[in-house]
């Protein structure tokens, strides 16, 4: 038997808050999970600084990429098994995709990777191809396993069918976190059928279509999406707590590349300030070692990294209000200027923040296409496209919603002390 | 403030107005693959290349007034042109954003003379440019074999690439 079709003497399950069960017969993925690389999931949390507003948050992208690895199953054990229009060869493929999808996340993901430049999806390549225990694993399936995975993941696949199941306005991806992070941050939307949808779920040419009497939990999975990123994904709070983060990651770089002499040398992150770090380090970063400087840095004679720091590791965020900078970036030259004045640094402790969604977008010919639209096939085999079939969709169809946000520190503006005059003139301002 | 919101804008200055959304999506991420500095994000999509942090960009400046929007209707299809209005060249001002190099404005001109299909292949080459080029050929035929870059094409994309490259070290 070749290791491709090796299945466990005894199927494996792991018990799961959302699906109960994770069900385990490949050897393959057996492996895989055993791997350092995706082991290391474990210590990064899936919704990053979310955990400081919904403190349930706590779940990791270890059990999110389990969670995607079994609807992706489901669907190609039980909905897609014997269907003509179905490559069964692919199940190897598709399954390791799904549970490697998002295999290149580092610590905090988004600020980690918006001050020091980075791509996670650039490194989920690079660790399914470099010299890596993943990479070894999927080599005993076939020498080009580890590239199909990454071009699955990277969406450059030839198969469509087996992208859109990992990477399309309906996909597992989607499904789980849904799922995952409403039951963790205890908030009562993001909830679906995900059931009735994995039944009507039909693999056609090069996509993936949808039953159309399946057509209502699909509409209720779009609305949960809908609601999820404006409750929870974008929440104010968890903004400003995630400001701050990368706030920490500018100063420590800042003072890095000024020659400043750290209390407590942060090696970790040498590689990160001078642009020479390698795959290893990058693998040896967790949001345990960012939380053990940030924690450090509470005591470092800078005093901007040491307040920064104080205030994530305490909890003690940013004030916002609403802010219009079209209307408004005239006075954000203001508040600059008057912040510089008070002698609080505008570049760290003034930011401004954009959040915006778009629920679920259609194709319209002859334009760049941002998503592939949710196709539902008709009793009679036509293929319809979602919001044409559906007023609830239709109503929420390429309609963005953006919010924008000024981040201050209140506390630095109410205390007492010099400067109050300037300071009260900035509070006003900000009202 | 903003800076990568202004230096699209300036992006769309330099080219004195963009037609196509997919051809502003491809000049970026040609620009960006030659090391000139933008930092939005690009995957793999239906075209080639693609930023939906760009889109949203655009988007949220054509909203502020800083860009504007032309719908223009061709047809069977329509097209959006993009041009940098007064507001936005005061904000570029006020965000204080390096003025844009010779190389870059020589760089910006000569993606905009090519047509969106050439762009989309030259863009996809870039993509895979990590491959050996028989490989990145081989991809390129795997990805987009629907649109069916002739040999000449392609040679056509690569020596493109090398103007461009050949440019930024001239200025």
């Amino acid at each position: 038997m070749s290791y491709a079709t090796q299945k466990l003497s005894e199927e494996k399950v792991f018990k799961d808050p959302v699906h109960r069960y994770i069900h385990v017969r490949d050897q393959v993925i057996w492996d895989v999970i055993g791997s350092k690389e995706f082991q290391r999931l474990r210590r990064i949390k899936q919704l990053g600084t979310t955990y400081l507003v919904f403190h349930g948050a706590e779940h990791s992208r270890f059990s999110h990429s389990l969670g995607v690895y079994e609807i992706v199953r489901r669907i190609v054990d039980d909905s897609f098994d014997g269907r003509p229009e179905w490559d069964a060869s692919e199940r190897l493929l598709v399954l390791c995709a799904a549970l490697l999808h998002d295999l290149g996340h580092g610590p905090f993901s988004h600020a980690f990777e918006n001050v020091f430049n980075l791509d996670h999806e650039e490194f989920t390549g690079k660790i399914l191809l470099g010299d890596t225990e993943v990479n070894e694993i999927l080599k005993r399936v076939s020498k080009d396993f580890p590239q199909k995975v990454a071009d699955v993941i990277g969406k450059t696949y030839t198969n469509k069918q087996v992208v859109s199941l990992i990477s399309s306005q309906i996909d597992a991806d989607r499904m789980d976190y849904l799922q995952r992070d409403a039951y963790f941050t205890g908030v009562s939307y993001g909830h679906f059928d995900m059931e009735r949808i994995l039944r009507v779920m039909r693999p056609r040419e090069d996509q993936i279509v949808i039953k159309s009497s399946g057509m209502h939990a699909v509409e209720d999975y779009i609305m949960s999406r809908y609601q999820m990123y404006w409750q929870v994904y974008f929440h104010p709070v968890s903004r400003s707590a995630e400001v701050i983060l990368t706030k920490i990651l500018h100063r420590a770089k800042a003072l890095s590349e000024s020659g400043y002499d750290f209390a407590q040398q942060p090696t970790h992150f040498q590689g990160f300030f001078d642009g020479t770090f390698t795959l290893n380090e990058y693998l040896a970063l967790d949001e345990g070692v960012l939380l053990t400087y940030f924690q450090l840095w509470i005591t470092e004679k800078d005093p901007i990294l040491a307040d920064l720091s104080y205030r994530f590791v305490n909890r003690k965020l940013f004030q916002y209000i609403e802010f219009d900078l079209a209307k408004d970036y005239v006075k954000m030259k203001e508040l600059e200027l008057l912040f510089k004045k008070a002698g609080i640094d505008p570049e760290y402790y003034l930011v401004f923040d954009s959040s915006s969604d778009l629920p679920y977008d259609f194709y319209r010919p002859g334009e760049e296409g941002e998503r592939i639209p949710i196709h539902l096939l008709m009793p009679s085999g036509e293929i319809r496209e979602l919001s044409r079939e559906s007023d609830v969709v239709e109503a929420i169809s390429g309609k963005r919603r953006t919010d924008h946000k000024l981040y201050f520190p209140e506390d630095f503006l109410t205390e007492d002390g010099k400067k109050k005059a300037l300071k009260k003139q900035i509070l006003e301002l900000l009202k | 403030m903003l800076e990568e919101h202004a230096k699209i804008i300036q992006f769309i200055g330099a080219a004195d107005g963009i037609t196509g959304r997919k051809k502003l999506q491809k000049m970026v991420y040609i620009a960006k693959k030659l090391d000139y500095p933008y930092k939005e994000k690009y995957e793999f999509h239906v075209y080639g290349p693609y930023s939906h942090e760009l889109t949203l960009r655009v988007e949220e400046l054509c909203n502020m007034g800083f860009l504007q929007e032309e719908r223009q209707d061709k047809g069977s299809y329509v097209q959006y042109k993009y041009q940098m209005t007064d507001a936005g060249e005061h904000f570029t001002q006020m965000a204080q954003v390096e003025e844009a190099t010779p190389a870059l404005v020589a760089c910006i001109d000569q993606m905009k003379g090519k047509s969106s299909r050439f762009l989309e292949l030259v863009s996809t080459l870039l993509f895979f440019d990590h491959l050996p080029k028989e490989d990145q050929i081989e991809k390129l035929h795997a990805v987009k074999g629907k649109l069916n870059f002739t040999e000449e094409e392609i040679a056509d994309a690569y020596e493109f690439v090398m103007n461009l490259m050949n440019m930024r070290t001239i200025h």
